[in-house]
């Protein structure tokens, strides 16, 4: 299955680390030991530590801010920040809304958290102490935390000059008046809740000013290193070259950590000011309540369906709560503007229409996590599939395979123009249906459960479209858009190998696997192979890692780049044989000819400690080489799986149970099995967080009401099931070894596939959850409601 | 997320415990094991000016059989109850609440007394306990006074403790050999506090029943003569007797006004009573 032209002559070297091994992770050895060293573990002489004052409302203008005398020299205001510009994500879509984001609040606050000054001290402790003392004269504003009123004219405005609260108002349309005839038509609301991103390791930054390079190092827990400096240039006014970003051992980013922080900012400028280093560690609180959220969709949805479940089409209006600002730099349209070009999903329909809204509220801005739109446009469709089968009177698992594109059509090319490279959807969800075994399940159902519960089995599909490149983003015209990938390789003196890549690893093992991407080219035992990333002054520049995009992109370039490195080896290699270069190959780590081979250790010797041995027309630029790379099409990678899961619910109390789980998973070919296992395991767990656990709600007037993890649930170990996983390899025709990225998928699917159960389980009591997450207090509400609703009727 | 400047002393014996509290005059938090208080006091919800450590104090870690009770020094953490290292006169019944208290992580830390003092009508002691008619000793330099568990918890975060007043120890009454116990609760996931919990002790040859529906947003509801709720009278048969519609007027009366989590409370209740009966 795999593309063998791009696999280098160097495979069969040690075919157990290269491309498709099941290696174990090369960074485990650091980070199992407690030897990583994450932003929070730097130390630097003479570091004082930072607490904000942030805004105790979520709409306010500021009057005063009163600092004690005696505190004076240790508290910043928006005042003292004088030529430090405002944070600005502008997207190029027509009649986008334009939202400044002062790093320090100035004139008003539009949401709790929101920064109004920085204290500096000793201690956290004290820096604490310091925050508590600082008052805030604040004229209180009313404040909108509802995305639907906000759409609403005559509400309070976030951002007065608009007028309104959208930031972008977007429309598609493909002849939906070809679908009202339809004879099954299935319109319902759809929400997802607000959620917190909740990596183990929140943000942190620390900050200090070398002299000698005249140049600001920033250490923060960063996704996108390149991408954060430019933001901070502009905000700073300050050349980009003036600014070293190093991002070190990051626990977990799933998009969190992709933006640029006012906090950034402000501590750059704050070590400049004072002159010895900071440092700002974000708590848990600051992460739930004043950092960032994501995932709060609404949908309208209407589907069209013949009576044999083929689609006709889909009407939709999504709404997506994008908070008080726009953030760097994906901008606060992304979420939304995507619900549009995504929501059709790997399913082929003649007619569609959606509208989308981006809205402005006083809450935190959301971010792209995990999954970024995907997760609740999958929520949706899914949801409303069930209904359609409901209504046609079939399996939920048929109506998918009446509507997915067959294989024998890819690529293609789908309503909305996205571009299918490859794949076969309908065997992933055949081959999930046969795993969790439907008719067993049916079965069950009819005998009913001892315990009184009831027992539901819900699937669902979705594709990630990943590692997408300049095309798609030039027409976001936002802040980034990603080009050619870079990597750096150099064979070192004594045949290792240095590979940097500006992409990042929060997680992701690009340690191991990129190790094993340079040793499929090259032959090179892993163990010799090192990787550098996260730091701007030692890798070429990139967008960084989003998207799912790292294997495909800086594996590509990787690749690339060791292939250049064999081919100047393998010319410096035949001159040591005294052979016509045609008649060499590089293979197993050496070159080899008839009569004889050179190792890629001698050959490096020979280069860097012997060069009165090399030819005289050796390549100059030696045995080391920046590539660049960009996949034959830049339209994406398409990966997907079908996901199958059999709940228990229990209809007095609302609890769920997940009884079993099944993802049958096609992320092309896999560079590392165990890796992406691992990937899809982690995406799950988030996934079901989504679906039954995680919601930050807000009050009337904003006020977020999950301030601890005691109120803000996650899924624990006895929370996540040991799913079944089951692997499809179809290669990608447009990439190296045919990859495709498979970073986010995993927490795409589950809630879907699991209110899909819920709902199987409940819907001969009359009930339908159509919201996440699926808390017992709303199946206990719904089954009351339907049991009310039963007894009017009566 | 550092709490506020406060001092902290760890006396050596309860008198020195007492004397501490009494001159701090209600500005002195007590930490037992501090699995509440150590995150009110980072989070800033309490701004002590003293912390009281009693972790060491001897005398609070007794736990013996005297005559027909169980008495538990308040230092006796969850762990010791569940591992068996203290005697057990309810039959296994308490070993089992301690077990499914939080995690094994609070469980090691966290006590009875400490869980009893912060009064939190989500804990699992301050149910049970009233469901087994426990008493508690409450001890100041003034003396020692008795009190039923269930008059002890005012509310949320509220109890009748008075400055400068510890919990000392806990008195289990011995479970009858004919009582049954029933003890379930809801929660959102393993280890969460609950959102529903219910704690019955019926003896149906005695013709008598405690009832407890804790994990509320006040005290927990404690009925000491539950006969009504089994239509008049204890007897074999109460699990086919009980009357949902007076734990729900029970529920509403205590001013539960969203019908869903009256459902829950009451089917959380009918379970623990199908336990017992089990």
């Amino acid at each position: 299955m795999r593309n063998e032209r791009d696999f280098s002559s160097a495979r069969g070297a040690g075919a157990g680390q290269g491309v498709g091994a099941r290696l174990p992770r090369k960074e485990d050895d650091r980070l199992m030991r407690g030897r990583g060293q994450f932003v929070a573990d730097i130390r630097l002489a003479g570091l004082q530590d930072v607490a904000f004052v942030r805004s105790p409302l979520a709409h306010a203008r500021i009057l005063g801010i009163r600092v004690p005398e005696r505190y004076r020299a240790s508290v910043f205001t928006a005042a003292d920040l004088v030529g430090v510009k405002p944070i600005r994500a502008v997207s190029a879509l027509p009649g986008f809304k334009i939202s400044e984001q002062p790093v320090l609040a100035t004139g008003k606050v539009r949401q709790v958290g929101e920064l109004v000054a920085m204290c500096v001290a000793p201690t956290r402790a004290e820096a604490e102490d310091i925050a508590a003392s600082v008052m805030l004269d604040l004229e209180e504003l009313p404040a909108i935390s509802d995305m639907l009123k906000a759409r609403k004219p005559g509400t309070a405005l976030v951002h007065e000059h608009w007028g309104d609260n959208i930031f972008l108002e977007t429309n598609y349309e493909v002849d939906i008046s070809a679908a009202l005839d339809a004879p099954i038509k299935v319109t319902r609301e759809i929400s997802t809740a607000r959620q917190c991103m909740s990596p183990l390791e929140g943000r942190g930054v620390v900050a200090t000013f070398d002299h000698r390079l005249d140049q600001l190092t920033l250490y923060s827990a960063a996704q996108m290193p390149h991408v954060t400096r430019s933001g901070l240039a502009e905000c700073l006014g300050m050349e980009e070259g003036r600014i070293r970003l190093i991002s070190p051992d990051v626990g977990g980013g799933f998009g969190h950590k992709g933006i640029l922080l006012p906090e950034e900012v402000c501590l750059s400028w704050l070590t400049m000011r004072c002159g010895h280093p900071v440092r700002w560690t974000e708590d848990r609180r600051e992460h739930l309540t004043a950092s960032s959220n994501c995932r709060e969709h609404h949908y309208k949805i209407t589907v069209y369906a013949n009576s044999d479940g083929t689609l006709r089409g889909i009407d939709c209006e999504a709404t997506v709560d994008s908070g008080a600002y726009s953030s760097y730099p994906f901008s606060a349209c992304l979420e939304a503007a995507q619900v549009a070009s995504i929501l059709p999903g790997p399913y082929r329909m003649p007619a569609y229409r959606c509208r989308t809204f981006s809205v402005a509220t006083n809450k935190c801005p959301i971010l792209p996590y995990r999954g970024v739109a995907r997760t609740g446009v999958c929520f949706a469709l899914e949801l409303m599939l069930d209904l359609v089968a409901a209504e046609a009177g079939l399996e939920p698992g048929e109506v998918r395979l009446r509507n997915l594109i067959p294989p024998e059509q890819m690529p293609f090319d789908n309503i909305t123009r996205k571009h299918f490279d490859s794949g076969d959807y309908p065997e992933a969800m055949r081959r999930a249906l046969a795993a969790i075994d439907i008719d067993a399940v049916r079965a069950r159902q009819r005998e009913g459960e001892p315990d009184g519960r009831r027992i539901g089995v819900g699937v669902s599909i979705y594709c990630e479209q990943a590692a997408h490149g300049t095309s798609v983003y030039a027409g976001w015209g936002i802040p980034m858009v990603p080009g050619h990938e870079q990597a750096s390789a150099r064979l070192t003196p004594d045949g290792g190998l240095e590979l940097r890549v500006g992409v990042h690893s929060h997680g992701q093992s690009m340690e191991t696997t990129l190790a094993q991407v340079a040793h499929e080219m090259l032959g090179i035992d892993v163990a010799s192979v090192r990787i550098i990333l996260g730091d701007t002054a030692m890798t070429p520049y990139s967008t960084g890692t989003w998207g799912s995009r790292s294997m495909v992109m800086a594996g590509g370039a990787v690749a690339t780049a060791c292939r250049e490195i064999g081919e100047r080896a393998r010319r410096i290699g035949a001159k040591l044989l005294q052979h016509d270069p045609a008649s060499v190959v590089l293979q197993n780590g050496e070159v080899r000819g008839v009569n004889g081979s050179v190792t890629l250790k001698e050959i490096a010797y020979t280069w860097y400690r012997r060069p009165q041995d090399l030819p005289a027309d050796v390549d100059p630029g030696g045995l080391e080489v920046t590539a660049g790379y960009k996949p034959q099409r830049d339209s994406g990678t398409f990966s997907y799986a079908a996901h199958a899961a059999v709940v228990a619910v229990d209809p007095d109390l609302g609890e769920v149970e997940i009884l079993d789980y099944v993802i049958v998973e096609d992320g092309g070919v896999l560079v590392n099995p165990m890796v992406v296992d691992g990937q899809i395991y982690g995406g799950l767990a988030q996934g079901i967080g989504t679906a039954l656990y995680e919601e930050m709600p807000f009050d009337a007037s904003g006020q977020p009401l999950a301030t601890t993890l005691a109120d803000y649930l996650l899924p624990g170990p006895t929370e996540v099931p040991a799913a079944r996983l089951d692997h499809m390899e179809t290669p990608s025709p447009y990439t190296q070894f045919g990859v495709k990225g498979i970073g986010e998928g995993g927490a795409i699917a589950p809630p879907a596939a699991i209110a899909n159960a819920v709902n199987d389980a409940l819907r001969p009591l009359g009930v339908e959850m159509m919201q996440s997450p699926i808390t017992p207090h709303r199946i206990v509400e719904a089954v009351l409601a339907a049991r009310g609703a039963e007894r009017t009727a009566a | 997320m550092k709490p506020a400047p406060f001092g902290y002393e760890r006396p050596r014996d309860l008198p020195a415990a007492l004397s501490l509290l009494a001159e701090a005059n209600g500005s002195a938090k007590i930490i037992a094991g501090g699995q509440s208080l150590g995150p009110m006091l980072n989070l800033r919800l309490v701004q002590p000016e003293l912390v009281v450590d009693i972790t060491c104090l001897a005398e609070l870690k007794q736990a013996e059989r005297r005559g027909d009770e169980l008495v538990l020094g308040a230092c006796i953490t969850h762990a010791d109850i569940e591992d068996g290292r203290t005697p057990d006169v309810t039959r296994g019944a308490m070993r089992g609440v301690a077990a499914n208290i939080a995690y094994r992580a609070v469980r090691n830390r966290g006590t009875i007394g400490g869980s009893l003092g912060h009064a939190d009508p989500a804990a699992d002691w301050v149910s049970a306990l009233a469901a087994f008619g426990a008493r508690l000793t409450l001890r100041s330099l003034a003396g020692a006074r008795t009190v039923a568990m269930e008059d002890f918890i005012l509310g949320a975060l509220e109890s009748i403790l008075r400055p400068g007043e510890i919990v000392e120890s806990i008195h289990v009454p011995a479970r009858p050999a004919s009582a049954h116990w029933g003890y379930v609760k809801s929660c959102r996931k393993t280890g969460e506090f609950a959102h529903a919990l219910s704690a019955v002790l019926i003896d149906p040859s005695a013709g008598t029943a405690r009832v407890v529906m804790g994990a509320i947003d006040t005290a927990p509801i404690v009925i000491t003569d539950a006969a009504e709720l089994f239509g008049g009278r204890i007897a074999g048969d109460y699990q086919e007797r009980f009357d949902a519609r007076v734990a729900d007027a029970l529920l509403r009366k205590a001013g539960i006004d969203n019908a869903a989590d009256r459902h829950i409370h009451v089917s959380v209740l009918r379970r623990a009573v199908r336990e017992a009966a089990a």
